[in-house]
């Protein structure tokens, strides 16, 4: 009986081994079945190492697909650096982060007005000249109402434009005019000091009409709907897979490029996975985050750091209704916390600077860096005045206890340490209870617009390379200051900071401007972020950007083998 | 059984109903605005955009337009990708998702019921047990951490090994869907594994087999014919919505692979209150979840003779 059973047994394991064997191979029939369907949909990812010298081409990682890709309309990062590399507006900024001329060749910028002159040799990748009418449409463009760019302010000193964008006046009142195909006259709204840093921007760079009207709503979505006047084009685009740029032959500067491909292989936001694709050669730049910092120190690796221009700080609400508009109570926050205890002992991120300022440290003035010729205010945490404050404040508003404040964050692992620390510190220096309210993004900047809020964590970047950029971040008028600050003398400094074309009374107000920022309390500066990041050793002339393509691939180039 | 599809396919369609329009209106009450961006807009750019996505009518007649929409098979255009068109999204990106899907439930159900036979045969003995074990791992563990070690332990191979055993991430080769569909199967693998044992050891001392045997029909008739093709029963009931679930649900996985799957777009919508892509890829993911039960209950009737569709 027994021996009839093992027997038994060990046929229906022979038989099992026999389904094996049928599923492995069915296995892999199904898998030769699904490679050729691959093959026949997509180009595969990742065939090539990160650097591959033999075909001069370079393998990158973005970390979403470009979500616009249509100049006029562009907003964010990814699309901002696939832009940066397939585009080229009047000017551009070079290796070395000067402005260079780009597809004009001289221009003349006065008080009212500029003439660009563009250069003969810039073409569009089907090979017909880039004209003065293609910038003055692509601008039109981004104003037209319907569309609804959200950088239209960007072109705002063109005169006219913001009526056109408000639906006000025509598009054709836009002070930019074709002379002719190669002369470009700009009229301004007032007067600029920075006009020329614009052009570099995006939305100012040029789209030629027919090509547009051709691609029928669907402009910049796939490859062959875009046409390209940068020194790389897209060669092909696999929606969320890879987006392979190539060297564009008909692109003017040849001597810039040193690459012939740079191919973005991978698009993940994972940073474990960047990290891992890094490591396995495949990749030559990878970011380093909380998540996978630690990983990236046991290797290593010379890490690079990079201050981004982005200031994050605390943005308190000053409607007449909410606590935070009584000046003591801001004066007692800004004394009871510690911005170097913040990103030295809480964020713990290599490259991060505590803030100090309204105006981040890459900021320039006319004599090298704006911090230099007009230093921030120094902080120091004084627990004893902020409770002084705190009394003062307490008896301004008559309250026999402060209520719980509401502090506004985001939904991320830096934002997540942060608002602890704050929560923290602000209970055990001045007995403040504060109830983190965690939001995801779009409800955040909801609830930051609606002003239900005390405290935000907030943060902002730079759209061009002047100190105005922030500066005017908090005009009474501008509706991105979410905390609703309002002050006369403030508004009058930037007022002079937009019209003034000399440097030294721009700087003046600017300086100003830190002044009233600090003794008024309006926000409390946290930290200048940093981005720690490692490059494939191979690869030199990467360049980090705060404005424009970040990172610039374009003028890279691969160094033989050591 | 004409009439009985007929009959399910029409179920089918009025539950895909209830599902878009639990999912429209549970979307528009979450809160925040899916028009905001870190610039803040002008009143005037506010409403050319609110028109742009029909924002501006009142909720009903957004419905009604929307299920128009719907019936046309026109999902929209994204409010992230302001140039895509959702039905192009969901076109592009679902057989990547199925792709993998595929291959993952091939995995599982194949290495199922495999393990499960194999673990009914040895039942109570030291495979039986190591197998066991590994089977609850497999259910208790969720698929992201095994897709993060797994990712992990190809980087470190690769190392050793000094070239590219595996690609750590990316699509496009069958040698990039290995890691990526195993891990994603693990979980129903293992599920299915238990499945199978238990309804093994039920069958295997059942009397039809006792029959069969004495009748001295061979051994591997007895196991093909009588055994296995009772046994599976179970697992083709379950086999349905895990097609499902796993096509569906391997956003983490596709996310850490880089995979340009459909659930990487149907999770960051969510997040981004993308109110086109939401809507786009939950009817159709609810249609196809739908589709492939009733799919399956047809099937059960052609595998098993005793069930009887009506």
């Amino acid at each position: 009986m027994t021996t009839k059973a093992i027997s038994s047994t060990s046929l229906a394991i022979r038989q099992l081994g026999l389904f094996a064997f049928a599923a492995v191979a069915g296995l892999a029939a199904l898998m030769w079945g699904l490679n050729l369907l691959a093959n026949l949909t997509a180009s595969a990812s990742g065939a090539n190492s990160a650097v591959d010298a033999a075909s001069n081409a370079i393998t990158v990682l973005i970390s979403s697909e470009p979500p616009q890709l249509d100049s006029s309309l562009s907003t964010d990062q990814v699309s901002g650096m696939v832009l940066g590399h397939v585009m080229e507006g009047l000017l551009r900024y070079d290796e070395n982060n000067e402005l260079a001329p780009g597809v004009a060749e001289s221009w003349r910028i006065n008080a009212d007005s500029a003439v660009f002159r563009l250069r003969e040799n810039a073409l569009w990748s089907d090979g017909k000249p880039v004209t003065a009418q293609d910038f003055v449409f692509a601008w039109r463009l981004a104003l037209a109402p319907d569309n609804a760019s959200q950088y239209a302010f960007i072109l705002y000193p063109v005169k006219n434009a913001e009526a056109i964008n408000q639906g006000t006046q025509p598009p054709e009142a836009l002070g930019a005019r074709a002379l002719d195909d190669r002369t470009l006259e700009i009229e301004f709204e007032r007067p600029i000091a920075f006009f020329d840093k614009l052009t570099a921007f995006s939305t100012y760079y040029p789209v030629r009409q027919d090509f547009y009207e051709s691609t029928d709503g669907t402009y910049g979505a796939d490859a062959d709907k875009l046409l390209y006047n940068g020194p790389f084009v897209i060669a092909s685009w696999v929606h969320g897979q890879s987006l392979d740029m190539r060297r564009n032959p008909l692109y003017w500067n040849q001597g810039r490029i040193h690459l012939d491909r740079i191919n973005a292989g991978y698009i993940t936001s994972d940073p474990n996975t960047s990290l891992n694709l890094f490591k396995d050669d495949k990749i030559v730049l990878t970011g380093l985050t909380p998540e996978n910092l630690t990983s990236a120190l046991e290797q290593r690796w010379q890490i690079h750091r990079f201050m981004d221009g982005s200031l994050f700080f605390l943005e308190l609400n000053h409607r007449p209704d909410r606590l935070t508009s009584n000046l003591n109570l801001r004066k007692a926050l800004y004394l009871a916390q510690d911005p170097n205890e913040l990103v030295y002992k809480v964020i713990k991120l290599p490259g991060y600077l505590p803030g100090v300022s309204l105006f981040p440290s890459f900021l320039d003035g006319p004599h090298g860096r704006f911090r230099d010729d007009h230093p921030p205010p120094a902080h120091r945490i004084d627990v004893a005045a902020a409770r002084r404050h705190l009394a003062l404040a307490q008896a301004e508003l008559g309250l026999d206890e402060f209520p719980s404040l509401v502090l506004l964050t985001g939904d991320n692992t830096v934002s997540n340490v942060q608002s602890e620390y704050f929560q923290a510190v602000f209970k055990k220096n001045l007995g403040l209870d504060i109830k983190i309210d965690r939001q995801i993004f779009k409800q955040r900047l909801a609830k930051m617009t609606s002003g239900e809020f005390d405290i935000v964590m907030a943060g902002w970047g730079p759209d061009y390379d002047d100190p105005l950029t922030f500066g005017d971040l908090f005009a009474s008028w501008n509706l991105n200051n979410r905390g609703r600050y309002s002050n006369p003398a403030y508004d009058e400094q930037v007022r002079i900071a937009q019209n003034a074309l000399d440097a030294e009374v721009r700087m003046a107000a600017f300086a100003n401007m830190q002044r009233i920022i600090h003794e008024d309390v309006v926000i409390i500066p946290s930290y200048d972020r940093g981005v720690a990041y490692v490059t494939h050793p191979r690869l030199q002339g990467v360049r980090r950007r705060v404005v424009g393509a970040d990172p610039d691939y374009s003028n890279a180039y691969i160094v033989p083998e050591a | 059984m004409l009439r009985y599809a007929f009959k399910r396919l029409m179920q089918g369609i009025i539950t895909v109903f209830f599902i878009a329009t639990a999912t429209f209106f549970g979307m528009h009450s979450v809160p925040g605005d899916p028009l905001a961006n870190d610039k803040a807009m002008t009143e005037k750019i506010r409403a050319n955009l609110e028109v742009k996505y029909g924002l501006d009518k009142p909720l009903l007649s957004q419905y009604g337009i929307y299920m128009g929409n719907l019936l046309r098979g026109d999902f929209g255009i994204s409010y992230t990708q302001e140039n895509r068109r959702v039905n192009d999204i969901i076109r592009e990106h679902f057989p990547v998702s199925a792709t993998l899907g595929i291959l993952a439930i091939a995995f599982a159900g194949l290495g199922g019921v495999l393990w499960g036979a194999l673990t009914a045969l040895y039942r109570n003995r030291l495979p039986d047990l190591v197998i066991m074990l590994l089977v609850i791992l497999g259910i208790s563990v969720p698929s992201f951490v095994f897709a993060a070690l797994g990712q992990l332990l190809l980087v470190n191979l690769n190392d050793q090994f000094g070239f590219s055993l595996l690609p750590v991430a990316g699509w496009g080769t069958v040698a990039h869907m290995l890691a990526p569909s195993l891990v994603l199967g693990l979980g129903t693998m293992a599920y299915l594994t238990r499945l199978m044992r238990s309804s093994m050891l039920e069958i295997i001392n059942a009397d039809f087999i006792r029959t069969a045997k004495s009748k001295g029909l061979p051994a591997t008739r007895i196991f093909t014919h009588h055994q296995l093709r009772n046994a599976i029963l179970p697992v083709i009931t379950v086999l349905g919505p895990s097609i499902a679930a796993i096509t569906t649900g391997g956003f983490v996985v596709e996310m850490l692979f880089a995979i340009p799957g459909l659930g990487r777009y149907f999770v960051q919508a969510v997040q981004q209150l993308d109110y086109t892509v939401i809507m786009g890829t939950t009817v159709f993911y609810g249609a196809f979840l739908v589709f492939m039960v009733i799919v399956v209950d047809l099937l059960y009737g052609l595998i098993d003779p005793r069930v009887r569709l009506e």
